[in-house]
């Protein structure tokens, strides 16, 4: 449709049909970072935003299995880092947030003082002990809520009984010197009334926690320490751990933390050559450009590892016509899990992706 | 809990309990996606509140049943993430060069 002397954007012959022209390409698939803030950082979701040009914005389900992809970059027992490509930052910070608080572990809960002398007091070690990781795998374990009866299932019973003889020096107490009790507690609840009856303790072992366990639970680092006590002193007490979530204390989260950053791009808005290019690989401390050799003694910058990028802009400091542009991949996250938990980081994942998929499980059976 | 009006049934507002950003933000952007939903949105009236309120409002289908088929969606995601994330493991794990045993330990 052309009025004389009107000629509308999409007829432009320059124009690609059936695709975005390339500014708009960028702002739907990059934020953009510039010398003072990013730009583009809410992201255009609607399924209709570019309906006008004839182009569906809509991931529908077929498109998302067949462009998702995960790249695992390290793995070790304690932390891994992996890529996610062709997810959005809505579902990959759902999964950041269940990480750090929806998971559950084991922690300390309850702790039943017989004697403390030692300079820490009561409820100080009490939370100190709660923040010990424990090696006890959670999903062995049942929640206990107030009206249950602690059991193997759902407790797991520690004792701490040190004390530093008059005339030695000081003893520090590490986290190693925890006890593990699998038959439950040892401290009596009430003072026998007959000599012959059964003591009632504190849980109700109906067995062994081996059972439960199939390995002996204890801590996850032996070198933490617990308090410190002069001569004369004594730490006695026996503390039960329950299962928990990071949600309601910190102490039950499974990661030291969780986080993503998304794939750092970083594309020349002009051809830098020969001195200027050298002094930007200088300016770059993390090794993101380098020179390339066009022969005759003339020298390219090139973008080298745009992933090593951390955005410390300095390359764009100082200058007055920006050489680069910053750029980071809307739906390609790079996600690190450092678990301080018994389960190995990548398990710790699929839980938390099995949570998510609980929690819509829940509000589907709920509407209907 | 779903207030709407009982004529229309093509918008209306989800108050779900014991919820917050982690799952209201996920199903805000598989409505989105969705072609037949022309509006979504999610708020939290108050933060101590345990509350978020999610706003669908279609162009003519129950708003019920495009916010069911966008959580049904959201479950499948979540497998397909799990099973590929299992696979790049499993993968990264049989590439792995065979690490030293730690013998005492």
């Amino acid at each position: 449709m052309t009025k004389k002397g009107f000629t509308s954007a999409l007829d432009m012959p320059d124009v690609p049909m059936g695709k975005l022209p390339d500014h708009l390409e960028v702002q739907r698939t990059r934020v953009v970072c510039k010398a003072d803030a990013p730009i583009n950082t809410e992201g255009i979701q609607y399924s209709g935003a570019y309906a006008t040009m004839g182009i569906d914005n809509s991931t529908p389900l077929e498109r998302f299995t067949k462009n998702f992809k995960v790249e695992v970059i390290r793995l070790t027992e304690d932390e891994m880092e992996f890529d996610m490509i062709g997810i959005d930052a809505a579902i990959a910070n759902a999964f950041r947030r269940i990480l750090i608080s929806e998971v559950p572990t084991m922690a300390i809960e309850k702790v039943f003082m017989v004697d403390n002398t030692s300079p820490i007091v009561d409820e100080v070690l009490a939370h100190r002990l709660g923040l010990i990781p424990l090696d006890a795998d959670p999903r062995l374990f049942e929640y206990m809520s107030e009206h249950d009866v602690a059991n193997e299932r759902n407790t797991i019973v520690f004792k701490l009984h040190v004390s530093c003889k008059k005339g030695s020096e000081r003893l520090t107490v590490k986290s190693d010197q925890l006890e593990w009790l699998p038959d439950g507690s040892k401290l009596h609840e009430v003072a026998p009334c007959f000599p012959g009856e059964q003591q009632k303790t504190y849980t109700s072992f109906s067995g062994s926690q081996m059972e439960v366990s199939k390995r002996p639970l204890g801590v996850m680092h032996k070198d933490i320490t617990i308090a410190r006590l002069g001569p004369g002193q004594t730490i006695e007490l026996e503390a039960h751990a329950v299962k928990g979530i990071g949600k309601v204390h910190a102490k039950w989260s499974p990661v030291a933390t969780a986080w993503y950053r998304m794939l750092p791009e970083v594309v020349f808005l002009k051809e830098i050559k020969g001195e200027e290019a050298v002094q930007l690989v200088d300016k770059c401390k993390q090794g993101v450009f380098d020179i390339e050799d066009l022969g005759s003694g003339k020298r390219r910058a090139v973008v080298k590892n745009p992933r090593a990028c951390t955005l410390c802009r300095e390359c764009l400091r100082g200058v007055s016509e920006e050489p680069v542009e910053l750029r980071r991949v809307r739906d390609h996250f790079i996600f690190t899990i450092e678990s301080s938990a018994a389960v190995p980081p990548e398990v710790l994942f699929t839980e938390a992706v099995k949570i998510l998929e609980e929690k819509c499980e829940r509000v589907i059976s709920e509407l209907s | 809990m779903e207030h709407g009006s009982l004529t229309d049934e093509s918008s209306s507002t989800f108050s779900v309990i014991d919820e917050d950003h982690t799952l209201a933000n996920s199903v805000r952007f598989v409505l989105n996606q969705d072609p037949r939903v022309s509006f979504c949105g999610y708020s939290i009236p108050h933060p101590s509140d345990n509350n978020v309120n999610i706003r669908v409002q279609t162009t003519g289908d129950s708003a019920k049943d495009v916010l069911k088929d966008a959580l049904h969606d959201l479950v499948a995601m979540c497998q397909h993430v799990r099973s590929t994330f299992d696979t790049s493991v499993t993968d990264f794990k049989a590439t792995q060069p065979t690490k030293k045993m730690e013998v005492d330990k």
